[in-house]
């Protein structure tokens, strides 16, 4: 039997870039997590927490990319393929 | 898509737009754009900041204090992150910090109202991409000039059984292969989203303005608000996008310097 009610490339598309969002929300979580914990550290060794921050950062860069690639592949799907 | 969401096309201010026609270079044309004319206005404007404040004078004034101020931020950076020998490299790791600071802020300004349209060049994948490159070249290059092939054993990490080694070692050079798209994609994508999202909720604004005073209030009054929030935002993600594409280009600098 044939589909009577296929969905259009079109559409697909956008679907896909939409579900690829939900990808930058479970990135939020992980940049919530390295700036919650590093503030849970900080706030028990505060004379510690300023030497960190490098690493902070290197967790928030971390973390945020993987959201980022979320958007790249709603970008990509948008207006590339 | 556009002609569906009223007359607000979120991806406009990122287009480039030729200003001099320029020459032809076999067949390319090498063009001034838009791009290129706020590239120079940072350049400009921060060589204006950096000659106002390089006077030594004994007693600093405001402006002396913010241009040290500056310096020691990515001195005290780069000495945390490459240590032992990394001053050499502090001239190139705070060109770049500074030129992508400029760039994002001036990406941000307001200067619309006056006619004059900022563009937001680090929104651009080509560009991020040669600054990242610029770090990754100096990263190879410094490597291989001081180690030798012993820089391979950069990819395995020290007191590491030889099964393991098999399986770490293309992981590693993966990683470390990936690193320039990683540090361009970062910049790019962040100032990127931040700039489409203050586009859509200007679209919001503008389109219920228009529509009628009711849903201007309803709609438009809190998406503005919520606009003056998120361009605050974008002055801080404009701020750690610029500590964050020095402090990766530092510590892989420490990698090439180091060895681990």
């Amino acid at each position: 039997m044939e589909p009577t009610a296929m969905i259009s490339p079109e559409a697909a598309k956008l679907l896909g870039a939409g579900i690829a969002a939900i990808g930058a929300g479970i990135a939020a979580i992980g940049v919530s997590n390295v700036f919650g914990k590093f503030l849970e550290g900080a706030l028990r060794n505060p004379g510690a927490a300023d030497g960190q921050q490098g690493r902070l950062f290197i967790g928030f860069a971390a973390a945020e990319l993987l959201g980022l690639l979320a958007f790249v592949v709603a970008m990509i799907l948008i207006f590339v393929a | 898509m556009a002609e569906e969401s009223g007359k607000i096309d979120p991806m406009h201010q990122f287009e480039v737009q030729t200003i001099w026609d320029g020459f032809n270079i076999a067949g390319h044309q090498i063009a001034f754009t838009n791009s290129a004319l706020w590239m120079s206005v940072a350049v400009v404007l921060l060589w204006a900041f950096m000659a106002a404040g390089m006077k030594r004078e004994l007693v600093p004034g405001r402006w002396q204090l913010m241009v040290e101020n500056c310096t020691n931020f990515v001195a005290k950076l780069v000495d945390e992150n490459i240590g032992h020998g990394g001053r050499k490299y502090l001239p190139y790791v705070f060109s770049i910090f500074m030129f992508i600071l400029f760039a994002n802020v001036l990406g941000l300004l307001p200067l619309g109202i006056f006619g004059l349209h900022p563009f937001t060049f680090t929104s651009h994948f080509t560009v991020t991409g040669i600054l990242a490159i610029l770090s990754f070249l100096i990263v190879l290059i410094v490597g291989f000039w001081k180690h030798g092939l012993h820089f391979f054993t950069l990819f395995v990490p020290a007191g590491v059984p030889w099964y393991m080694a098999l399986i770490l070692f293309p992981i590693e050079l993966v990683s470390f292969l990936f690193r320039p798209f990683s540090l361009a994609l970062r910049l790019f994508v962040a100032m990127t989203a931040g700039h489409i999202l203050l586009k859509v909720l200007a679209g919001f604004v503008i389109n219920s303005a228009n529509a009628s005073p009711i849903w201007g209030g309803v709609v438009g009054i809190p998406s503005f608000a919520l606009m003056v929030g998120i361009s605050a935002l974008e002055l801080l993600v404009a701020g750690i996008q610029a500590y964050v594409f020095a402090l990766l280009t530092s510590l892989y600098i420490h990698d090439a310097e180091h060895l681990h």
